[in-house]
């Protein structure tokens, strides 16, 4: 979709793109390039949510109640409702001046950095689900199934976690590659289904993903299967310690070997994109399939194969959460795949489905999610205007033509995701 | 590409074939094998009558162990006829019907012979069908009233939740029930609009955002709930519910009474709405536009049907539809909102609607079906067989895939649906 749009771009004449003077960049905010769409419409979520959180905030209702007699408490209580929220939000996901403060004062200077390990422990699963539906919009394919992919990866890196001995270093590489192929397998079923008998990704993801729900939940429930003994809960027995993903110092979670993988699985997405030809050959089914047929291609095989890529790095977005490597290790249980699979979709739209766009888009989301945590802490506003804002985001996203609107930007053109608007039948 | 996938398809006529009565013979070898030979010696009793209703009527003895070699005779000899004979399509969906009923009556045979629980009550377990199938069927009917104006409606799973949501706080601040059902279907109508005004007149693409609109709905209906309906359950989720209404003489009469009319408002509205629907698009001046703008928009528009305007108008009332079935898991059930009460109810009520080939009386049956095999997984875990209810639960995901799949004949959307009108 994004080639398209380039395309679309590219065909239309605007001489003063091609060089990097002011005036290119002043274009680019009055016309509004996709950054700074991307901007306008993180900062519209933030307004909504803003004005959700006051709307719900009895304290402020209570003030406005009261505007004619005090119309200043009004305000300021209004004003202290969205900015002890929104500052939440940021000290528990990038920094919080308190921990400077306190380090000045013979505290532990790692503690500054905590936020920050927070959100880059969030957003590797997030960046890796979102490669993952990233790919799959490349190729034409729309893949809501990371959650039944997150799972098959899932239940195989746990089962190699705990069923299996080896040794130091050889275990945890193990796993990690067998939770790939776990997630490929799912993957490569709906490309299967969709290249044989035309069934729509959409349609058999959707289905696939409480297949694998079920599934996990009846391996969990079995005892000879993945239920730890003498366990009454759907719960797994604990990864072996030499199964963990490795992580650097500092009170767990940590930055770890996770989001090396993730960063490394990033780069190996942009190296498959733009520099082999199976990654052209994806491009091109995703530009148009028929033109692709016609050049030679074998359509059904690029689609088998973008779906078992995709589905490969859903499966190592589960072993980066599997073998995280917390203290106690977090065993698989029946709620593990989370909100993973979808949150990838809205990671992979924010990022434009461009592997670095992608990277970001994760980051902030995990961002997010961290400061989410801190947020429902400390204020009495719940981690789920987390879910809301990223929701806003995405929609806004989405809608080139929304923002332009409302921010009086000139020209509607090369807009982002009604590119690859079709049928069931297509 | 379409010819293309057509000149493959067409000696998959031959496999289907094949296929279909190969299932029909391993599902017939289940019957006889897996339940007949495995069955505990005795009767298999059905209870035909709720206790308590007024006219009782007598159970229904059956030997366990032949039943089953009956029923797995039937099904042997359907998928022989499915293979030799040329059957006509109204004739594959009735042989597709006997094998599928009679393993299900194989199993039901096998689970309750010889239980220590008690007799299985069919009344029951039917009476439950109907009332888990009502908000896959409104949100089922949503969807065949979007899609078949040519707009992808993923969003049904957002228009139960906040159409639950707003049904439960209103109804619960003003105190009256028929308020909150009223709410809930305007709310189910204000997500369908915004699914409109972003489909129609942004033209995103209508997968993504119905996916996106899911997500913000659940979100949103999880923050409210957490934020102010959770800290004040005495004004905003008071959880009360519209009572049984029995319908005097339809009500009374054995078997069907119970099952049927025995049930709040939320049934026979549901009843109302089947009939409004499937009449209103194949009968009426009305559906007749529908379709064509569903199908072939640039036709439509040219003989003077406003396109857009059909399409917001749909998308709206469908969303309105699927607000009452929204509506209905709150202050037509349980009374109480729940945060993501709707569990994937809307994607259920999707895929009856491909199901039933975006046909209202389809959906209906595929949401009965749905219905059927979430309450067959009660009944098992109840009388301790050694099936895994994980694996019933699953049934309605795997039919809807070997549906789509085309393994039971091709299923195919209208022709326009998903792609933004452009006039030319």
């Amino acid at each position: 979709m994004t080639d398209q749009q380039t395309v679309v771009e590219a065909t239309e004449p605007s001489p003063r793109r091609s060089r990097m003077t002011p005036g290119v960049l002043i274009e680019a905010v009055t016309h509004g390039s996709p950054a700074v769409i991307t901007m306008l419409a993180i900062f519209s979520a933030l307004v909504v949510g803003g004005v959700l959180i006051v709307v719900t905030d009895p304290v402020v209702l209570r003030a406005w109640q009261s505007l004619g007699y005090a119309p200043g408490t009004a305000l300021s209580d209004t004003w202290q409702s969205v900015a002890t929220a929104y500052s939440a939000l940021f000290e528990g996901s990038i920094f919080s001046p308190s921990t400077v403060a306190h380090a000045f004062h013979g505290g532990s200077i790692a503690a500054i950095f905590y936020p920050l390990s927070l959100t880059v422990f969030e957003a590797t699963p997030l960046i890796l689900t979102g490669l993952s539906v990233a790919i799959a919009f490349r190729a034409g394919l729309f893949n809501i199934g990371a959650t039944g992919q997150f799972i098959g990866g899932a239940i195989v890196a746990a089962w190699l976690g705990f069923g299996v001995s080896l040794p130091l270093g050889i275990h945890v590489i193990v796993c990690v590659v067998g939770a790939a192929v776990g997630g490929a397998v799912i993957g490569w079923i709906i490309g299967e289904l969709k290249a044989r008998t035309g069934a729509h990704e959409v349609i058999v993801t959707i289905m696939l993903n409480y297949v694998m729900i079920y599934l996990l939940f009846y391996l969990l429930s079995t005892p000879r299967a993945l239920q730890q003994p003498h366990q009454f809960n759907q719960i797994a027995p604990p990864i072996a310690a030499n199964a963990n993903l490795p992580h650097v110092g500092g009170p767990p979670p940590q930055a770890g070997a996770g989001f090396l993988v993730a960063i490394a699985a990033a780069a190996a997405v942009a190296w498959l994109l733009s520099r082999s030809t199976i990654g052209f050959q994806f491009r091109t089914v995703g530009a148009n399939p028929s033109a692709a047929r016609s050049a030679g291609m074998n359509v059904e095989r690029a689609w088998v194969l973008v779906m078992a890529v995709a589905g490969a790095l859903a499966g190592l977005a589960a072993a980066t959460v599997i073998l995280s490597g917390g203290s106690p290790p977090p065993p698989l249980a029946d709620s593990t795949y989370g909100t993973y699979g979808f949150d990838g979709i809205t990671v992979a739209l924010l990022g434009r489905a461009k592997p670095w766009g992608v990277v970001l888009a994760g980051l902030l989301f995990g961002a997010l999610n961290a400061g989410g945590t801190q947020v429902a802490a400390t204020t009495p506003v719940p981690t789920d205007i987390v879910q809301v804002l990223e929701g806003l985001i995405v929609l806004f996203v989405a809608a080139p033509p929304l923002i332009r609107a409302v921010y009086r930007l000139r020209r509607a053109a090369g807009t982002g995701m009604e590119a690859i608007a079709k049928g069931w039948n297509g | 590409m379409t010819a293309i996938t057509n000149a493959v398809r067409l000696p998959q006529a031959n496999i289907r074939r094949y296929l279909a009565a190969g299932t029909f013979f391993l599902l017939g070898l289940i019957d006889i094998a897996l339940f007949g030979l495995t069955a505990h010696s005795g009767d298999a009793i059905f209870a035909l009558s709720l206790s308590g209703s007024g006219i009782q009527v007598p159970s229904i003895h059956v030997p366990a162990a032949p039943a089953c070699f009956v029923l797995g005779a039937i099904s042997i000899g359907a998928g022989v006829l499915r293979a030799t004979s040329e059957l006509s399509r109204l004739g594959r969906r009735l042989v597709i019907a006997v094998a599928l009923l009679c393993f299900l009556l194989a199993l039901l045979c096998w689970a309750d012979a010889g239980n220590t629980i008690g007799p299985v009550n069919l009344v029951d377990v039917l009476q439950g069908t109907v009332t888990a199938a009502i908000p896959l069927v409104l949100g089922a009917l949503s969807g065949v009233m979007c899609e078949r104006s040519g707009v992808i409606n993923i969003a049904i799973e957002g228009q139960l939740i906040t159409g639950a949501f707003a049904a439960a706080a209103v109804a619960s601040v003003v105190g009256v029930l028929w308020f909150g059902l009223i709410a809930g279907s305007l709310t189910g109508g204000l997500v369908g609009a915004l699914l409109a005004v972003f489909a129609i007149k942004y033209r995103v693409d209508q997968i993504i955002l119905g996916v996106v609109i899911n997500l913000l709905a659940i979100g949103m209906t999880t923050y409210l709930y957490d934020r102010v309906m959770a800290p004040y359950t005495d004004t905003w989720n008071k959880g009360n519910f519209f009572t049984n209404l029995k319908i005097p003489v339809l009500g009374d009469i054995p078997i069907i009474g119970p099952i049927f009319f025995d049930s709040n408002v939320f049934l026979y509205l549901t009843y109302l709405l089947i009939i409004v629907v499937q009449i209103g698009l194949f009968r009426t001046r009305w559906g007749l536009r529908v379709r064509a703008v569903g199908e072939h928009p640039t036709a439509a528009d040219t003989v003077g049907i406003k396109v857009l305007w059909n399409r917001y108008r749909n998308v709206i009332l469908g969303g309105m539809v699927a607000g009452i079935g929204g509506a209905f898991l709150t202050v037509g059930n349980v009374g109480q909102f729940s945060t993501g009460m709707s569990s994937g109810f809307g994607y259920i009520g999707l895929a009856a609607m491909i199901f039933g080939r975006w046909k209202p009386l389809g959906a209906v049956a595929a949401a009965l079906l749905f219905g059927f095999s979430r309450q067959l997984g009660d009944v098992l875990g109840l009388l301790q067989v050694p099936v895994p209810s994980e694996i019933l639960s699953m049934a309605p995901y795997l039919a809807t895939i070997i549906a789509v799949a085309g393994l039971v004949g091709k299923v195919r959307a209208p022709a326009a649906d998903g792609k933004p009108y452009v006039k030319a």
